[in-house]
């Protein structure tokens, strides 16, 4: 029993997505790139110009179309590109994290996490630390929609 | 006709899901009534009627219709349908039982729904009287006995016992199946119940519920009536009454894509929302009132005009209880009534 | 109470200070009561009526009917006034063109709970004190007035009116409530079991957009679940996840806005408990932003349009206890 569950566990590949902010934070997955950084190839990037351009509904989308954890990544409050955007997005995802945990979806399964564009060993630590996450949580049954299941 | 004792209910429950599929109204966890698969220890709800209506067994709120696969520059087409599986449908009401003959003169008409027509076919009906009809009732109004059920088998709860009568050959044949635990039973009870329900039912606030000056009649005349637009004021247009409704029987075909093919598949819509009759042109019905009047005049002008005077509504009264705003078909017909 | 305000509206009208008046109509039985426009006396002494189940919130109809040719006066119980002024602030309704008039509130009744015990056949329902006598073709009971309140009276926050042009009756105060105790409860339910409760609720939601249309925060001129471009429009909730994502949607746009009105749940056909999806969005907002009233008044910003550089990280959200 053991062994199979361990087995199962380590068979497990989620699927995670990563909204990251043009400017710091997809600079920074560049410059982990650039210095041969490991983090898991189950990370799928979404490139887009600021945090605060999260609509609650990707999120949801993303768990719907089959992804396991959501991680939105922007640059440090006080040091937007566009300069307030990601203090809209802490207060929007702080609220949206916060409702998914009362319906009783893992709290580990979505993430916000600021990194800048010279943190290239931060958005490799911090993707690897996410995915060890959800892989211990297993497969997201709960937010997601049968239809898309293959 | 025979009888079961109401102790004895459980036996009969057991009998007919061991080889269908037995749905019956149970209490759910707010206190209504909604149908359920049968499940060792269910027992009936005691409300009058369930929230949502049996038509949801017959045409269902989503149905897949068909997928399509892309392969290369091919696309397969995927027929989904399957074999239904028998099914029966225990305590239904006299107004539901109606409504599925409603429904058959628009699916099963010339071009025949086949999916509509599978469901009909695999599922067996078996009617409840009613004994303490609610003051939102009028199914009178509209040709029905709420004593005396239509159905393939109609029964009556009267003193401790449930009595049986199979209507029609679908009918007799599922109560062959739980014969054996039925008894022989003279009418006298039931007919006894079935003259004092009569009684009650002419008590009720909406017995005088009027349909003169409705059917074909005066299409014109009630279509361009100056009391639409006052009826139809504070109509929020949620859709409500539609998907309460057990004639309602509109439909909206969408396709969703999955990522690995995209299902086509059917969902109640309602004449309602925003969007009803929008066309590649435009939207001839663009106001609410036009969307209200439409539903009204559907159900009791435009329904009879084409089904030799069969009205689209059987006064069961959900849309009186439930729309938010307290409007009703009764309101409307009362309205556009007086003269 | 009715007749005063039959008898003020009358005076309105006549007046010519107003064209029309935004109330209630008394209906076949006493409980079915539609919200009307009156434009004159004789139509509101025929059908004009105030009484225990006038729940409705009138201040949604504004928005369209402020747009209107004239002045439109409306009556606003406390908790109904808040939505007015969350409109006022939201550009939805053009104040001067409406007339408010604060009237009174004790509470309204839930005819469905009244009926939950097995009363039927409703023919009459008067009140006297604290208990009303229902009539019905089966024979007369009586209900206490305290156990068969709407939802939302049951935890009143305010008998203050926020905004008025007129006040019939005496001004009330803010209320102390335990409208999150619910919430609380649910909180610190472990994941596992709020995850079966909000199945076990929300299954039973038909997609009719009561709840919605309703709902004094929802006035976008196109729904995002009516709008084709968006992706997400539909008409039915296909799988369990369209069941799901629609109301936590609902609940993220209404947040900050939402001011606590409970139409969505008393609309609900379904018996959905929709408040405790809002007012967890409520509290929430109270806990990290600081306490906030949507529509109290006309000015302040919603908590979710506006920041401070000292706000709390999401991460926060693992802080918590429980699950």
């Amino acid at each position: 029993m053991q062994i199979n569950e361990t087995s199962e566990i380590s068979k497990f590949k989620p699927v995670i997505v990563a909204f990251c902010c043009n400017w710091c934070s997809y600079a920074g997955a560049d410059l982990a790139g650039n210095n041969r950084l490991n983090y898991p190839a189950d990370v799928k990037i979404i490139r887009l110009p600021c945090s605060c351009r999260v609509n609650p509904m990707f999120i949801l989308r993303a768990f719907q179309k089959g992804a396991d954890g959501v991680i939105i990544c922007g640059c440090h409050p006080g040091d937007c590109h566009y300069t307030t955007g990601n203090y809209y997005a802490r207060r929007r995802m702080t609220i949206l994290f916060s409702m998914l945990d009362y319906l009783g979806i893992d709290r580990g399964r979505t993430r916000v996490e600021w990194v800048s564009a010279a943190e290239g060993a931060k958005f490799a630590a911090t993707m690897n630390d996410f995915a060890e996450t959800v892989i211990k949580l297993g497969p997201n049954k709960r937010l997601g929609d049968l239809r898309c299941r293959k | 006709m025979r009888k079961l004792s109401l102790f004895n209910i459980s036996k009969l429950y057991e009998m007919i899901s061991d080889n269908k599929q037995l749905y019956l109204p149970v209490d759910n966890g707010a206190g209504q009534a909604g149908y359920k698969k049968w499940e060792y220890g269910m027992t009936m709800s005691q409300a009058l009627n369930t929230v949502r209506s049996a038509k949801d067994f017959f045409f269902p709120q989503t149905e897949n219709l068909v997928d399509f696969k892309m392969n290369g520059k091919n696309i397969e087409i995927i027929d989904t349908r399957s074999e239904a599986e028998d099914f029966v449908l225990f305590g239904v009401r006299a107004c539901d039982a109606r409504s599925f003959s409603i429904l058959d003169k628009v699916f099963l008409s010339d071009p025949v729904d086949s999916f509509y027509k599978s469901r009909r076919e695999h599922g067996t009906v078996i009617t409840l009287s009613c004994t303490r009809p609610e003051e939102t009732c009028f199914c009178t109004a509209f040709g029905i006995d709420p004593s005396n059920p239509e159905g393939d088998i109609s029964s009556w709860i009267e003193d401790g016992d449930i009595y049986f009568e199979a209507i029609t050959d679908k009918g007799a044949v599922l109560m062959d199946s739980f014969q054996s635990i039925l008894d022989e039973a003279d009418e006298s009870a039931v007919e006894t119940q079935k003259t004092e329900t009569r009684k009650i039912m002419a008590k009720l606030p909406l017995a005088d519920f009027n349909l003169d000056g409705f059917g074909d009649a005066a299409l014109l005349e009630k279509f361009n009536s100056p009391k639409w637009a006052e009826l139809s004021r504070t109509c929020l247009g949620c859709g409500t009454c539609t998907f309460v409704c057990p004639t309602c029987q509109c439909y909206d075909i969408c396709d969703f894509d999955t990522g690995h093919e995209v299902k086509r598949f059917r969902c109640w819509d309602s004449c309602m929302y925003s969007d009803f009759t929008k066309m590649a042109h435009g939207n001839p019905r663009v106001t609410q009132m036009e969307k209200f009047r439409q539903r009204f005049m559907h159900k009791l002008v435009y329904f009879p005009a084409n089904n030799n005077g069969e009205y689209g509504c059987v006064g069961c009264g959900r849309c009186l209880a439930k729309c938010p705003i307290s409007m009703n078909i009764a309101k409307v017909a009362k309205k556009l009534g007086d003269n | 109470m009715q007749e005063i305000m039959k008898q003020r509206a009358s005076v309105l009208l006549q007046e010519g200070k107003v064209d029309r008046v935004l109330g209630w109509q008394a209906g076949v039985f006493v409980y079915d009561i539609t919200p009307s426009v009156f434009t004159n006396a004789e139509d509101l002494d025929h059908g004009f009526v105030y009484n225990d189940f006038c729940g409705n919130n009138l201040s949604k109809y504004l928005v369209k009917e402020s747009r209107k040719e004239g002045k439109v006066a409306v009556f606003l119980k406390p908790c109904d006034t808040y939505s007015f002024n969350q409109l006022i602030k939201e550009n939805r309704i053009l104040r001067d063109k409406v007339y408010v008039i604060g009237i009174e509130c004790g509470g309204k009744a839930d005819i469905e709970k009244i009926k939950a015990d097995g009363i039927r056949g409703v023919t009459g329902i008067t009140g006297e004190d604290d208990t009303y006598i229902v009539d019905t073709i089966y024979g007369s009971t009586q209900v206490s007035k305290s156990r068969v309140l709407l939802e939302r009276c049951m935890n009143c926050k305010s008998k203050k009116h926020v905004v008025y042009d007129e006040l019939i009756g005496d001004d009330g105060e803010v209320q102390v409530t335990d409208r999150f105790d619910m919430v609380e409860k649910l909180e610190k339910m472990s994941a596992d079991e709020r995850f079966e409760f909000w199945r076990g609720e929300l299954s039973r939601c038909i997609r009719c957009n009561a709840c919605r249309n309703v709902c004094p925060a929802c006035t976008c001129e196109k729904c995002v679940f009516d709008n084709d471009d968006s992706g997400v429009a539909g008409k039915a909730s296909a799988d369990t996840f369209e069941e799901n994502m629609y109301h936590i949607i609902r609940a993220f746009h209404v947040a900050g806005r939402c001011t606590d009105c409970g139409e969505c749940s008393r609309v609900c056909p379904q018996n959905i408990p929709l408040h405790l999806l809002n007012r967890k969005g409520i509290k929430d907002i109270n806990e990290y932003f600081g306490a906030f009233q949507a529509g109290e008044d006309c000015e302040a910003i919603s908590p979710m349009t506006a920041f401070t550089k000292e706000d709390v990280e999401p991460g926060t959200l693992h802080t918590k206890g429980g699950n």
